[in-house]
């Protein structure tokens, strides 16, 4: 097994292009685990973890979350409340300071815990290669299957980018442990009341994450009515009426972590959290 | 006595350990860590059916592949070739062509290369044809198919009681990993005359020992265990795991092999904590004094007998509660099929049936309108009353005490921070969703072997003048350390008896008598009493060198009998001084055909209370507190007694809510810590403990086991605790998220007539 350690973003797209077969490594918190369980056998890594290029976090209007930010470091800096909830989720402290964002778009899993709310930001991909330069990938074209992000060969994550949402957000994820747990289900909502929009997405709920549109668009009713700049005082049918849709929206399995049965109830049970908390929130 | 003629550290005293140093800050060698010059990686090929004939294998190709120095199967097997805790021997050290495989998971061939990824591509090079079969994995029908491991009834009193008030229960408790962060690992080295040394992570030496010789087909003296660093054991390291495959695997290639499992393999690569299966029937009078007792506690033994039958056992006899319970009627068993073999847990035995009994105490409290703790103290048992098997209680036996001081002390405060709430991090709950429950349970378990075992542990003691002519104390056992802190209670006792604060705790082998395991809570009576016998014999030879006045020693010094210092201790020892001494309990005697006999040797008893914070929309739950009072005899060391405490919660907080292997037709579904979940540190509540110190009176310095009663009770005080906030029947650990929040209940598979063999059971009507 060949390591390669580029010490700029220039070296390790050049390295990439000569091998596109060459895996990323960036923490290695999924990773090292898909070679411990014998998943994984790369002939070639490419450690990207040197690279000061994708360790940026620009957290203004627009933020740009540069593809080594570790969930620690995101944790500290970034003001979308959702975002530091996940963050705050994941792992134990040591993967917290290993794991990165990149790694998590990488993996491109429905329980990774970033992907609800980089959906329900309306984030942007930007992926780049030596070959096809710089590409923008939106984030609902970004998950093609459960592990199949939409990286071609030779490409490297570079950062995730989105317009600051305010305060109204909410992430929520349930598991069988109060910590470091796989999501057995996760649901995360953001009412952007400066762009007037709602967005709901939910993880572990199907093999991608999954946007639940029919939600929104009752929830961003419900706003309509007493205006976007007030809070919404909420009536416990039109949180029933929620939940319903939300939970609709999944296609859940059983699987060792949890039933079908469990996960679309808990989903309703945190939509409906979710809209109370978000309402509030104004 | 002056304060300067003290011995310092002694029996009672919370001391540290000597190995925590090296074991927090790293330096500490564990099993895994072993190495020596030149040495091979050993790994195993396993069967992937729970069930199949393996028609041949062929390892030809493997055999010929770069870096292979090794690749054995049960053709080339030089000794026995069964192996097992249970006698006759079972289980196959390799299975063979034109024989079955019996669980997914058993070993069918061993490979050693000069590299991990070389023997991995050797295993996978090996050519195993199998005939898969259909795997027996329904216990009931096991039984029913005669499939039975051990099977065992205890009749007590009256089989046709009355009484005023009767509840029936079916309960089920799901399969427990002992989740030992280290996983199997061992090194063994062959010597130039032929023999071999082997350093294992073990729980007990000598029996591996006796297994690895038989399985060598070596002489006596030709193998010699060594201890590895033990990282946890609570039962994973009673059978065999790498033993005599690494033994093998070195005299074949001539070179010291190392083999150790990974995680997932570890989840095969031993036995696990039997799930059960419980049809319960208590009656009581109108003023809730138990009339009877009636259960069937159905075991799934696995493939293998490894120690079912001692759990068969241990259900049964604390299948009732410490309770006084005139009358019972009680069938224990484990079935014969095909998953991973069960065996040994922390508990044993004693877990599963105390999550029905407690259960049931509940049921009978709500039907009779009592306080669930009053009737636990109604009922308590006390010193001189007989158990269902006929056994008077003997010792110290102080169950009512425990309830008493269990339930006064401090309840904890409400949630202050959202991480503790229920699902903690996950943020799902706020405070106002969340509901408090409170729940009791009670537990019992014996000390050490039973049923007539001679039951015994060797140890060696040395004084004598170190390298600064100071008195030292060698003390030499064959006991495993597994993190309890054994090497603690050595080096008190040590201390107390000679009087001499230097101690050395020699490394564990079988160069020295053997010790038993370290498991059913036996190792401070057992090995700490042998430690004090033959300290004693060296001090009485001390006393008898120094000659009159001298009395006693103590801070160094051998003193008179108004406790003046005559001499230091070096003065004497000119020669070195050397004992040793077996010590054994007292005889226990088997069980009859109706379950009765003086089958054990002492009992612990333990009083729990939960509290947990419960959010049952979501189905979430965090326990915020434990509190227990716990029979300990006497505290050797009050701090390690804590910390047992704390551990033994934690795999009850384990049990209660979240750990279980989950099987698919006899395969685990779950091997890895990413989806077999044990708490965390924001899992674990808040603990706060008594000890209630009452000397047993046969036990050395009075002191009982103490490891596993955290873990029998605990789990049922944390159900009752869920019952309480929900209302829900929540019969089944671990309690899911779907139970919680509602959704689906637990009920029987079958109906079985509480006290029958499930050989009668039938299948409930489908719901209309
Ligand atoms: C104990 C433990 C707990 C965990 N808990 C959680 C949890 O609670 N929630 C959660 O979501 N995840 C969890 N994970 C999974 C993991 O930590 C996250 O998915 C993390 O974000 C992965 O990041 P990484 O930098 O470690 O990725 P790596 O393991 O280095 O890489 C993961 C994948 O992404 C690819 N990749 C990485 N960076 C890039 C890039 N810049 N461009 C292209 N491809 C890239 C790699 O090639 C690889 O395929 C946990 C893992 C462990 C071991």
């Amino acid at each position: 097994m060949r390591v390669s350690v580029p010490k700029s973003l220039d070296a390790a797209l050049g390295l990439l292009a000569e091998d596109p077969q060459a895996v990323v490594l960036a923490g290695g918190t999924d990773l090292m685990v898909a070679i411990n369980f014998g998943r994984a056998r790369p002939e070639h890594i490419v450690s990207i973890a040197r690279l000061a290029e994708l360790k940026e976090l620009v957290a203004g209007e627009q933020v740009l979350c540069g593809a080594g930010v570790t969930y620690t470091h995101l944790l500290q800096r970034v003001r979308d409340r959702a975002l530091v909830d996940a963050a705050r989720t994941v792992g134990s402290p040591q993967i917290r300071n290993a794991g990165t964002i990149g790694g998590n778009l990488g993996t491109c899993s429905p329980a990774g815990d970033t992907l609800p709310i980089l959906a329900a930001l309306d984030a942007t991909i930007v992926v780049v290669s030596r070959r096809s330069g710089e590409r923008r990938v939106p984030f609902s074209d970004w998950m093609r299957g459960p592990k199949q992000p939409a990286l071609e060969p030779g490409e490297l994550v570079l950062r995730a980018e989105w317009e600051e949402a305010g305060p109204a957000q909410a992430f929520l994820k349930a598991g069988t442990r109060n910590a470091m747990v796989i999501a057995v289900a996760s649901l995360a909502m953001v009412v952007d009341r400066a762009r007037r929009r709602v967005r709901v997405a939910l993880g572990s709920a199907g093999p991608t994450i999954i946007r639940a549109t029919a939600a929104e668009e009752m929830a961003s009713g419900l706003i309509e009515e007493v205006g976007w700049e007030r809070p919404l005082t909420l009536t416990e049918a039109a949180r029933a009426r929620f939940a319903d849709l939300v939970a609709a929206a999944a296609r859940p399995i059983d699987d060792q972590r949890g039933t079908g049965a469990y996960r679309r109830h808990v989903i309703g049970v945190m939509a409906s959290r979710a809209l109370q908390r978000t309402g509030a929130a104004a | 006595m002056p304060e300067g003629l003290r011995t310092r550290g002694g029996v009672g005293e919370s001391i540290p350990r000597p190995d925590g140093p090296d074991k927090v800050s790293g330096r500490f060698s564990f099993g895994s860590d072993l190495t020596a010059p030149g040495m091979l990686f050993g790994k195993t090929l396993r069967s992937p059916h729970p069930h199949a004939l393996i028609r041949s294998i062929d390892v030809e190709k493997a055999t010929g592949m770069p870096g292979v120095k090794a690749v054995l199967t049960a053709a080339d097997l030089p000794g026995e070739r069964l192996y097992s805790l249970h006698k006759p021997p079972d289980q196959p050290v390799l299975a063979a062509a034109g024989d079955e495989v019996r669980y997914a998971g058993e070993p069918v061939a061993i490979v050693a290369a000069e590299h991990p990824e070389q023997a991995r591509a050797a295993l996978e090079a090996i050519a195993v044809e199998y005939e898969v079969l259909a795997p027996l994995l329904d216990p009931v029908d096991a039984i029913q198919r005669g499939s039975v491991l051990r099977e065992l009834t205890i009749r007590s009193g009256d089989p046709d009681a009355v009484a005023d008030v009767v509840v029936d229960g079916y309960y089920e408790v799901g399969q427990q990993d002992q989740a030992p962060l280290g996983p199997e690992a061992g090194l063994a080295i062959p010597t130039p005359h032929g023999g071999i040394d082997l350093w294992v992570a073990t729980q007990a030496l000598h029996v591996d020992l006796e297994q690895v010789e038989a399985c060598l087909g070596m002489r006596p003296g030709a193998v010699r265990l060594h201890l590895g660093g033990v990282g946890g054991a609570f039962g994973a390291r009673e059978d065999l795991s790498i033993q005599v495959h690494a033994c093998l695997l070195a005299l074949k290639a001539r070179r010291p092999v190392k083999m150790w499992y990974g995680r997932e393999e570890s989840f095969t690569g031993h036995v696990h904590r039997h799930p059960a299966w419980m049809w319960y029937s208590t009656g009581a009078d109108r003023d809730g004094r138990l009339v009877f007792v009636k259960a069937t506690i159905l075991l799934d033994g696995g493939a293998y007998a490894s120690s079912s039958g001692a759990v068969v056992a241990n259900a049964a006899c604390f299948g009732a509660g410490p309770y006084r319970v005139p009358n019972a009627h009680v069938w224990s068993g484990a079935a014969r099929t095909n998953t991973v073999p069960n065996g040994a847990m922390r508990g044993f035995g004693a877990v599963q049936s105390c999550f029905a009994y407690e259960g049931q105490m509940d049921l009978l409290a709500a039907r009779l309108g009592l306080d669930p703790i009053e009737l636990r103290l109604k009922n308590a048992i006390r010193p001189g009353d007989r158990l269902i098997t006929g056994q008077a209680l003997t010792g110290a036996a102080p169950m009512a005490k425990l309830i008493d001081l269990c339930q006064g002390l401090p309840e904890p405060p409400a949630p202050s921070d959202s991480l503790a709430l229920p699902g903690g991090a996950g943020n799902v709950a706020s405070a106002a969703e969340v509901v408090r429950g409170t729940g009791f349970a009670v537990g019992f378990k014996n000390i050490a072997y039973s049923e007539g075992s001679d039951d015994y542990a060797t140890a060696r003691v040395r004084l004598q003048r170190g390298p600064d002519g100071a008195a030292v104390v060698q003390v030499k056992t064959a006991a495993s350390e597994v993190g309890q802190g054994l090497v603690t209670v050595c080096l008190q006792v040590a201390r107390t008896e000679l009087g001499v604060e230097a101690v050395e705790i020699e490394r564990a082998d079988t160069t020295v008598g053997d010790a038993g395991s370290s498991s059913a809570s036996r190792q401070t009576w057992m090995t700490g009493g042998a430690v004090r016998d033959a300290a004693r014999l060296v001090a009485a030879e001390v006393l008898k060198r120094a000659g009159p006045p001298a009395q006693a020693l103590a801070g160094g010094h051998v003193l008179d009998e108004e406790g003046a210092a005559l001499a230091p201790i070096e003065l004497f020892l000119d020669e070195p001084i050397e004992r040793e001494f077996e010590h054994h309990h007292r005889p226990t005697s088997g069980l009859d055909p109706a379950g009765q006999g003086d089958a054990h040797v002492s009992f612990m008893f333990v009083a729990h209370r939960a509290t947990v914070d419960v959010d049952a929309e979501a189905g979430l739950a965090r326990v915020a507190q434990v509190a227990t009072a716990q029979d300990v005899g006497r505290a050797i060391n009050p701090l390690q007694v804590h910390g047992q405490i704390e551990g033994g919660i934690a795999q009850g907080v384990g049990l209660a809510t979240m750990e279980e292997i989950k099987l698919k037709d006899g395969l685990i579904r779950n091997a890895s810590f990413t989806d077999y979940i044990i708490p965390t540190s924001l899992d674990m509540p808040e603990v706060a403990a008594v000890l209630v110190e009452e000397p047993e009176p046969e036990a050395p310095y009075g002191a009982k086991g103490v490891g596993e009663p955290p873990l029998i009770s605990s789990p049922a005080a944390i159900v009752a605790a869920m019952r309480a906030a929900t209302g829900r029947r929540l019969n089944r650990v671990p309690v899911s998220p779907e139970e919680l929040a509602g959704l689906s209940e637990c009920r029987p598979g079958w109906l079985v007539r509480p006290g029958q063999s499930p050989a009668e059971a039938v299948r409930p009507a489908p719901p209309l």
